[in-house]
């Protein structure tokens, strides 16, 4: 599979997907500038982690009129797989390929740290691979992954199941204290309304090898390359 | 005579009221402990001045509007207002 990894001024995770998608996962990645108009031959887009335009006005809100997104915004719309990791989920909510708002934590600081995900809600593309229920771990590095919505939008997301990832402790309970950051219904990652969509706040391509403390992200990316595998058989 | 004036405009964004603001009340707190003890509700924001050319108050204005539905505020969770006022004329 051959994926494109968006890189905006101050994108910083751009290298760690590379990382994890060819050399941990032997798949083509390459580096794409937020300048560029077309994502031609592409299999799959990553929108990663970091700080583009330094989070100037809001966190994502600049970066979403580069040209790139155009081809992104196509992208989705032709049913492709996209993913916002971190920085990533917050340009997807800020151009309205996602619904809501990533605004600061409600602890006000920025959290570093690991945490535990439940995999929940309908089948997708990006979590094919992942038992519904499974709890997996990843870290998260996010000083505004505070997801809101209104609640009609938070209700539309529930009961469509496309609230895929939750914040939850290590035996997959949802609880206040698993919350990192004041996230609504403890949300760390929903699907557009096709499910080709992800935006997420923790990071996947950093859980990509045991050495980084655990390979759980990877599971998104087996969870991709077997749906492309179905979608060809 | 079609023109140009200068017009400066104060925009002022903050949390729709159902939104928590996190900040907002942090810095409450923080009045409160300075010995503030009448301060009941902090709302943070952001504040911008724009200088813009445009042929009247009106079109500034409406300029400005588009400003923050499309950049400045974001809908979801932001509202916006502003003031537009001429400054002097563009050399």
């Amino acid at each position: 599979m051959r994926f494109a990894i968006i890189r905006f001024p101050g994108t910083w995770s751009d290298r760690d997907c590379q990382h994890a998608l060819r050399d941990v996962l032997g798949q083509e990645a390459e580096i794409v500038w937020h300048r560029e108009t077309s994502l031609d031959g592409f299999d799959a887009v990553v929108l990663p982690g970091g700080f583009s335009y330094g989070d100037y006005l809001r966190a994502g809100a600049i970066a979403r009129f580069s040209p790139i997104m155009e081809a992104v915004t196509r992208f989705a719309a032709a049913g492709k797989p996209v993913i916002g990791i971190c920085n990533g989920f917050q340009i997807l909510c800020e151009s309205g390929l996602l619904p809501g708002a990533l605004i600061r934590n409600d602890s006000l600081q920025f959290r570093c740290e690991w945490v535990w995900l439940r995999r929940e809600g309908r089948p997708t593309p990006w979590t094919a691979a992942i038992p519904e229920g499974a709890v997996l771990r990843m870290p998260i590095s996010h000083g505004e992954g505070n997801y809101q919505a209104d609640e009609a939008t938070l209700d539309l997301l529930e009961r469509e199941g496309r609230v895929v990832f939750r914040y939850c402790d290590a035996e997959g309970n949802v609880t206040p204290a698993a919350n990192p950051n004041g996230s609504a219904h403890n949300i760390a990652g929903i699907v557009n309304e096709q499910g080709n969509v992800l935006g997420m706040m923790p990071h996947p391509e950093r859980a990509a090898e045991p050495l980084l403390g655990g390979d759980d992200g990877n599971l998104l990316w087996h969870s991709i390359l077997s749906a492309a595998l179905d979608t060809v058989a | 005579m079609t023109s140009a004036r200068r017009y400066l405009a104060k925009v002022f964004v903050s949390l729709k009221p159902t939104v928590n603001d996190p900040e907002g009340e942090t810095i409450a707190g923080a009045l409160r402990s300075l010995g503030f003890q009448g301060v009941a509700r902090v709302r943070s924001g952001k504040f911008f001045q724009i200088e813009l050319e445009a042929a009247d108050e009106t079109s500034a204005s409406e300029a400005v509007e588009r400003m923050c539905q499309r950049l400045l505020a974001n809908p979801v969770i932001e509202t916006f207002a502003f003031e537009v006022g001429e400054v002097a004329p563009a050399s």
